[in-house]
């Protein structure tokens, strides 16, 4: 336990920051307000007032905690209001993203090791295709897929996370079945290994540990792509739309509860990928 | 001469690199027969691995002859007629030492039942027993090595190719791994060339000593040794082996020419 010391220092100087940060920013509402009423505030007062703020600028971490104990226990997870609710939408759209998008990303790895022409053909492709901003595609395959009358959002969704995240994947993937050396090779040459043979037993668990390392980026990666596509075209459901409607109503407390919400989502997604990783390492031998 | 295991007549080499050919193997002839241990010793850029890799199959003579089991080397590699152990180990991180060992019989599709009674003879074989459910990085720089020779002996193919498979072990280890190698040998009765660049090494191991010269790649002498089959360690300090180790310096040096 000789972490917490730290650890514990380093979320007590965060929420020091934030609270005064709370303070500094909210501030100026509170003095308008007393002009307008012609009274004076005092230290005390301006410290309590910048807390308590309906509409504040950046909500003190309390009220985000009080927010979320509504939205998240209090609520019904059967609820609209419910985040919970919420988040289990902008869950599902992630994973089937991730899923696709990871599938992708290996199909892709595998063609271009195994094909000259393959690589030549999709790797400038793959890179320009993280060259164009998600906010711009975003919309376009929502309204596009609706014109195509597909019901629902969560095929968009499924393909904008997928685009995020196949990636990560697809680069890692590459570098991992070529990493095996040169002498590696050669020794399953010398056992006649066929192609095939030398992908399965070779190349494909030497680049376990950078699937890994690219799952973790990609799960991430396809959260966010849900989110973006939440936040436009006007969704109504998921995490994003939560983000969407607080900033449109002047709700800062819903849009700071429903960040923390996908924060803690994406925390608990990489570290199911984390726990996957050990428990599969520990299979193959890895030194603890 | 088709008693050789291996034939080499007029055999060539030429690299084409971006600073022009480099003659690697340069009209090598060679017979090699079967139990002979051979030795090929020479300074880096003699040709000795290059020729051991074009026994193999692993790299293709420019010009000239080369027979393994009286058929190309290609044929040979296909028909897995050796194994062979690089300078490192080069077993699987995420394989049990069984496993690594039962690598070339799983591809060769041997059935599992007989995979298992071979792993255990051929560890047995390099004194690992009971080591099989280990993972690499538990054992040894000197295991490891073992753990590979097993790997290469478990298809009981007849020759068994080695390229300085002890040259990043250290001196105690390596004369304990050579006077188990001896023993390996005269228990199989397998031929046996052994790339090193050791003159003890090659003096204590061999019975047929090949001394190689770079730019261009050849051999320079060709010594058969008359060291008896049984050898313990501190033959090593025997009039005869020090005669042998002589002559091997003697062909390196002439070899060298002035380039040293």
């Amino acid at each position: 336990m000789k972490s917490l010391g730290p650890v514990l220092t380093v979320v007590a100087a965060l929420l020091a920051l934030w609270y005064a940060a709370a303070v500094v920013m909210n501030a100026q509402w509170t003095y308008d307000q007393a002009e307008r009423a012609g009274t004076e505030v005092t230290l005390s007062e301006l410290l309590a007032d910048t807390m308590t703020q309906r509409r504040p600028k950046l909500p003190a971490p309390h009220q985000v905690l009080s927010e979320l104990k509504k939205t998240v226990i209090d609520t019904k997870v059967t609820s609209k209001r419910s985040l919970v609710y919420q988040a289990s939408i902008t869950l599902g759209a992630t994973l089937t993203g991730f899923l696709t998008g990871t599938l992708l990303g290996i199909a892709l790895a595998v063609a271009v090791v195994r094909s000259r022409v393959m690589e030549l053909s999709v790797t400038p492709w793959a890179i320009i295709s993280q060259t164009i901003p998600i906010v711009a595609l975003a919309p376009m395959i929502v309204v596009l897929s609706s014109r195509i009358g597909i019901e629902g959002r969560l095929i968009p969704k499924t393909v904008i996370a997928a685009y995020l995240s196949y990636f990560p994947v697809f680069v890692s993937m590459v570098k991992g079945l070529r990493s095996p050396d040169a002498m590696q090779l050669d020794l399953l040459r010398t056992y006649g290994a066929a192609p095939g043979q030398v992908f399965r037993k070779l190349r494909l668990p030497a680049s376990l540990p950078y699937f890994f390392a690219a799952m973790k980026i990609s799960m991430a990666a396809s959260l966010v792509g849900v989110i973006v596509a939440e936040l436009p075209t006007g969704a109504v459901q998921g995490l994003g739309s939560r983000l969407l409607i607080g900033s449109q109503n002047g709700q800062p407390l819903m849009i700071w509860a429903a960040l923390v919400v996908a924060s803690a989502l994406g925390a608990g997604l990489i570290l199911m990928v984390g726990l996957l990783e050990r428990l599969l390492g520990r299979m193959m031998g890895v030194r603890a | 001469m088709a008693s050789h295991v291996i034939d080499a007549a007029g055999l060539n080499l030429t690299f084409q690199t971006g600073d022009g050919p480099v003659h690697a193997l340069k009209d090598v002839d060679l017979g090699i027969d079967r139990g002979e241990f051979v030795s090929f010793i020479g300074p880096s850029g003699c040709g000795k691995t290059t020729f051991l890799r074009c026994i193999a199959g692993l790299e293709t003579p420019t010009d000239g002859s080369l027979t393994v089991n009286g058929v190309t080397p290609d044929e040979a590699r296909r028909a897995r007629a050796y194994g062979y152990v690089f300078q490192a180990a080069g077993l699987y991180p995420w394989r049990t030492i069984a496993r690594n060992v039962s690598l070339p019989l799983e591809i060769m599709g041997f059935s599992k039942a007989e995979q298992a009674e071979r792993v255990e003879r051929v560890l047995a074989l390099v004194e690992l027993e009971g080591f099989g459910r280990k993972f690499p990085w538990q054992l040894s720089g000197g295991m490891q090595q073992r753990a590979s020779i097993a790997r290469a002996l478990s298809f009981d193919a007849d020759l068994l190719l080695m390229d300085e498979p002890f040259g990043a072990l250290d001196e105690i280890v390596r004369d304990r791994l050579n006077e188990q190698l001896l023993r390996l040998w005269a228990q199989t009765e397998k031929t046996i060339c052994f790339v090193t660049h050791s003159i003890p090494e090659a003096v204590y191991l061999s019975t047929k000593i090949v001394v190689m010269s770079p730019r261009p790649g050849r051999i320079t002498d060709v010594i058969d040794s008359p060291l008896p089959k049984e050898r313990p360690l501190d033959i090593r300090d025997s009039a005869e082996f020090i005669a042998i180790a002589h002559r091997v310096r003697e062909g390196l040096r002439a070899g060298h020419g002035d380039d040293v």
